[in-house]
């Protein structure tokens, strides 16, 4: 058997309903490992070790008499410090929220918590979201579990690297702009971008409200399509959440690929900032889908390299205004600093916020601005119906658009902090997406040649259309068995 | 008719107002809406702003717009959006509103007003949904904002549902615009959506105000006059600020845009301090809102539910209980009146324009004086109708039955039970009263002569040296009666 | 191309936030570099595109006028940084603030 911290929840789940292992011995499994890799990794912002022992406890009560709370039950879980957690702290990566404690649950940990997942703690992230390395975390960086002088990748940087290196089945992380994709991909695990209202925003701290979704982080394809099969399905309490329950992503996933149409995108050259070690592993997994019945066919997405624009007016935009009830008011920190409101209010704004998130807000508040929206939020959102519009008309002839999901590999801690643009380039390829509000997913596709670090291979859906997603997803993992390869685990 | 100074200038006003639905829960979440209670303790985390809480709105009160809208003949949006306005102030949760921007739910209306002024029809711009704010108190100074030391902030109020009604440049007079806010709180209060009280702020009014020379096609300077507590200090502040800006032209002047702030001890308008930046709002549509736009079934459904509105309900009062414009006018300034004197007229066996007079005579000064609506009145329509029996059938005097109606309204009791507590009855006996009126004429010989050269106006005199003598309670018209028979006849 | 330096000020005021002279300088260079990459999409014919602002197409989402119970005053309260008499203290209000 595979250690038990390799082990996948799907297959945990079986073994606890066996009997073979209890909740508490795997939460005490994974504490020890986690133990181990927060040293060396810094991945959680809060450890919630008693909770997740009391709820594993009680998870094996319920187990012996027979009446669990899902198949899952007992299987922990940790989460990216942007979800609410009642009772415990929650930072979202930011000094300004240190020490807030919140009064609810956000609707996600509430889900996983009706389905019995103890919670392991609240995991290390770019301050608000607002990052692709975990380095804008006010709480110092994470580090990626493949290379340690290499970044995890952000904003959900912890929770992908947590679960690369077995400190959990599964995590979640949060999207703006490719936060579950990316990391997933520079960590080597499987991360999934849902549609658009599909998983309850209520108690997700905003960043920018019109992009925002959280999703799964994994080691297998299943265990994510599983994950999202427990939180997924409308929300009276968000307003944008998808009036329609989800379906079990789990059923008819292996039923192969032969006959599916699957996209490569034309405008995406091997150029383009794009790493050689890159390029090649996603050649080889179009030629991979080939080789298990898709039909690999061109289409043309003109408008996707207007996405980056596009988005980091947009982005921002919103988050300018999500990010102003942060003013020392009611909760976080306050300045002790200013004579008058208006200045206690900007002291500890100044002092509370980290630099990237301070230039997103000026970057936000200038492009939201009276003689500028037009020019720049206003057509940005226009750019946004565009790359729908591609998409939409792309989908009239394939089921899935194949991509790389990040174009470089994990880059060096360091390496773009000084240069913003060069950071928000490696979003490229991820940001058009959520954008457009589709699905889509991350699969590792084995290591780089160059570097000997891990690449992903994106899969965009068509919005709802996860289930498709998923089949295809899995049907490549399994073909690659990379996963369940030692290969496939990372040195540590 | 000579020509004024003021005939000289011209006034413009546009009124926004603010009214607060009476609605269970707040615009977006679950928080009763209530007064008074303890500071922050109907709070949650969406109207406390915390981080991850979300907003979703709240049914009645689109509604409850959408029928405002309707009962100011408004149009319905097709595609409506609620947007962000930003701007940070600390009785504000998230330092941003959700309001509506250039997509509110109703829009190009119009309502008739009607006074001394004539006939006159206001445009009505927009009628928008919003949420409210916090409360803010000031401590230290003298307590007001601009001298305290600190503040105290209450979320309690955060997060009501608002509508916003703007009004077109249409009202010209300060009166016009005392009309303009009676009528719509009357029509406000039909449709039973708020408690319209200004002085509790549940009806909030701002003026834009600008003066110009008459003929001029330049618009005026606009000032925003705030604070205006009730209908009295909306047409003192109007007629004060006119006064303040045909000065200042006068003079050569110049005026400024500025926000004014009325104080209704002094009756004067002032400066607030100028801003030193113009409000940059940055609006965009709210993300965590999906538009509104309402199929024609469901604007039908609530077309469907409205009340009669004031406007209607007037024309009916006219055909119906043949009654004059300035009646009508009184007993229709409130709808809860209105329902009253329809009340009292049902259950009144006579012609209904007695009940009226009893209305908007005696009754309307009794619910001034006390300061209370009619609603919370311990009078009921039913005890005035039989107080007014009591009179037609001469039981008791015209006068007695106001004693009564005093009594009533005090205590709340029958009119008959107070007439009898009283020892009240009117003397209708000729000859008892044929001896008073002989007493009478013998001590006023010299007015009783103007009364025999044919001068009948000290009669009248006469007639209440009469009552005088029977303690009111004779019958007037019988008194009438004898005295001509002695002395014209 | 750098953004001007009044547009710095005036953002920074939009925004409550107190940046450093040394902050001021770097914003007005980076966020003209991030714009100047921004500006790529002028470039586009957009007449006529509608804009996107939800990316979903669900409309007239409401629920029910129901109360539903509050947090507690203690609740409420628990995590601000100064409060007295139930309410959430804050330093004087300058009346240009709105
Ligand atoms: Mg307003
Ligand atoms: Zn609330």
């Amino acid at each position: 058997m595979t250690e038990l911290p390799y082990v996948a929840a799907t297959e945990l789940a079986a073994l606890l309903d066996a009997g073979d292992i209890s909740a508490v011995e795997l939460t005490e499994t994974l504490r020890a490992r986690v133990e181990h890799l927060d040293d060396k990794l810094h991945l959680f912002l809060k450890r919630t070790d008693e909770r997740a022992l009391s709820d594993a406890r009680a998870a094996d009560a319920r187990r012996s008499s027979g009446d669990r709370l899902s198949l899952f039950d007992g299987v922990p879980i940790g989460y990216k410090d942007i979800f609410v957690t009642r009772g415990v702290p929650t930072t979202c990566g930011s000094r300004i929220l240190e020490g807030w404690v919140p009064p609810f649950d956000a609707t996600v940990v509430e889900r996983c918590s009706r389905a019995g997942l103890p919670i392991l703690g609240k995991l290390n992230m770019d301050e608000f979201a607002m990052g692709s390395s975990t380095e804008n975390s006010a709480f110092g960086p994470s580090k990626n579990p493949w290379n340690l002088k290499t970044v995890p990748g952000g904003s959900s940087g912890a929770s992908a690297a947590l679960v690369a290196a077995g400190g959990a089945p599964w995590a979640w992380g949060t999207e703006t702009g490719g936060s579950v994709r990316q990391p997933a991909s520079l960590c080597g695990v499987v991360g999934v971008k849902p549609t658009y209202g599909l998983v309850s925003r209520y108690g997700m701290i905003a960043f920018a409200s019109s992009l925002d979704q959280a999703g799964p982080l994994s080691r297998t394809v299943k265990d994510s399509a599983a994950l999202l099969t427990i939180a997924a399905g409308h929300d009276p309490l968000d307003s944008t959440s998808i009036p329609q329950a989800a379906p079990d992503y789990l059923e008819g996933i292996d039923r192969g690929i032969a006959g599916m149409r699957i996209g490569i995108v034309k405008e995406i050259e091997s150029g383009d900032g794009m790493q050689p070690g890159v390029g090649e592993r996603v050649q080889e997994a179009y030629q991979r889908l080939e080789k298990l019945g898709a039909s690999i066919e061109e289409v043309s997405l003109p408008s996707f390299e207007y996405g980056i624009s596009a988005y980091y007016l947009i982005a921002p935009a919103e988050a300018s205004s999500n990010l102003a009830r942060y003013d020392g008011v009611r909760y976080g920190l306050r300045s002790s600093d200013g004579s008058d409101v208006g200045a206690m209010m900007a002291r500890t704004r100044a002092e509370g916020f980290g630099d990237e998130v301070k230039r997103r807000i000026m970057l936000g508040t200038y492009a939201l601005s009276a003689g500028y929206y037009d020019a720049y939020y206003g057509k940005a959102q226009r750019v946004r119906t565009l790359i729908t519009r591609d998409l939409e008309r792309a989908y009239a002839s394939v089921d899935l658009i194949a991509c790389p999901t990040s174009p470089t590999t994990a880059f060096k801690l360091g390496e773009r902090t000084n240069d913003p643009l060069a950071m928000y380039l490696s979003d490229v390829f991820t940001v058009p997406v959520n954008l457009a509000g589709n699905a889509a997913i991350s699969v590792p596709c084995g290591v780089s040649a160059d570097d000997g670090l891990p690449v992903g291979l994106q899969l965009i859906a068509k919005s709802l259309d996860e289930a498709t997603m998923f089949r295809a997803a899995y049907a490549f993992e399994q073909d690659l068995g990379w996963i369940d390869s030692p290969e496939g685990r990372p040195p540590l | 008719m000579s020509m004024t100074a003021t005939d000289l200038y011209e006034t413009t006003v546009g009124l926004e107002i603010h009214v607060e639905l009476a609605t269970a829960s707040k615009m977006f979440c679950g928080c009763p809406v209530t007064f008074g209670q303890e500071p922050n303790t109907r709070t949650c985390p969406v109207c406390l702003g915390l981080p991850g809480s979300l907003p979703v709105a709240n049914e009645r009160a689109v509604e409850h717009t959408m029928k405002i809208a309707l009962a100011l003949d408004c149009r319905i949006a097709e595609h409506s959006l609620f947007h962000r306005k930003n701007y940070f102030y600390p009785d504000m949760p998230k330092n941003y509103q959700i309001s509506q921007y250039d997509l509110p739910l109703g829009y190009a209306g119009a309502v008739e007003i009607t006074g001394g002024f004539g006939t006159t029809r206001v445009g009505i711009t927009r009628v928008h949904l919003e949420e409210d704010t916090g409360k803010s108190i000031h401590v230290g100074g003298s307590g007001r904002i601009h001298d305290s030391h600190y503040s105290l902030e209450d979320f309690n109020r955060a997060g009501t549902p608002l509508v916003e009604i703007v009004t077109e440049p249409d009202i010209h007079s300060a009166e016009e615009a005392r009309a303009f806010v009676n009528e719509l709180r009357a029509l406000l209060e039909s449709l039973g959506v708020s408690d319209v009280r200004m002085e509790e702020g549940s009806l909030r009014v701002d003026a834009n105000v600008s003066v110009r020379r008459a003929g001029e096609t330049a618009h005026g300077v606009k000032v925003e006059v705030k604070n205006m507590n009730s209908v009295r200090s909306v047409g003192r502040a109007l007629e004060y600020e006119q006064e303040r800006q045909r000065k200042a032209l006068e003079s050569g002047e110049r005026l400024i845009q500025e926000t004014r702030h009325f104080d209704e001890k002094s009756g004067t308008t002032s400066s607030g301090r100028a801003k030193e930046v113009s409000s940059d709002y940055r609006y965009f549509a709210e993300p965590d809102l999906v538009p509104f736009e309402p199929t024609a079934e469901w604007i039908e459904r609530i077309k469907s539910s409205l009340p009669e509105l004031p406007a209607a309900r007037r024309e009916r009062f006219v055909a119906q209980y043949g009654l004059g414009s300035a009646d009508v006018e009184v007993l229709t300034s409130t709808t809860s009146l209105a329902d009253w004197f329809e009340a009292a007229a049902a259950a009144y066996k006579g012609e209904p324009k007695k009940v009226v007079n009893w209305i908007v005579a005696d009754l309307f000064r009794l619910l001034n004086e006390a300061g209370i609506e009619v609603g919370a009145a311990k009078i009921s329509p039913a005890q005035l109708a039989r107080l007014v029996e009591l009179v037609d059938s001469g039981a008791i005097s015209g006068k007695q039955a106001k004693q009564v109606l005093g009594d009533m309204f005090a205590t709340g009791n029958d009119p008959e039970a107070i007439a009898a507590e009283r020892g009240m009855q009117q003397i209708s006996d000729e000859g008892a009263l044929d001896l008073v009126v002989a007493e009478v004429i013998e001590q006023n010989p010299g007015v009783a002569d103007k009364v025999r050269g044919g001068n009948i106006g000290p009669l009248g005199f006469l007639v209440g040296q009469v009552m005088k003598k029977t303690k009111g309670q004779a019958n007037p018209g019988l008194v009438n009666d004898l005295l001509r028979s002695k002395l014209v006849e | 191309m750098p953004i001007d330096r009044a547009a710095v000020d005036h953002v920074a005021r939009l925004a409550r936030l107190d940046l450093s002279e040394q902050e001021r300088r770097r914003m007005s260079d980076e966020l003209g570099k991030i714009l100047e990459h921004a500006e790529r999409i002028q470039a586009l014919a957009l007449d006529g595109v509608e804009p996107t602002s939800h990316a979903v197409a669900i409309r007239n989402v409401m629920r029910p006028d129901e109360a539903r119970p509050s947090l507690t005053q203690e609740e409420a309260l628990s995590n601000a940084p100064v409060a007295e008499g139930g309410r959430f203290s804050v330093p004087r209000i300058l009346e240009e603030e709105e």
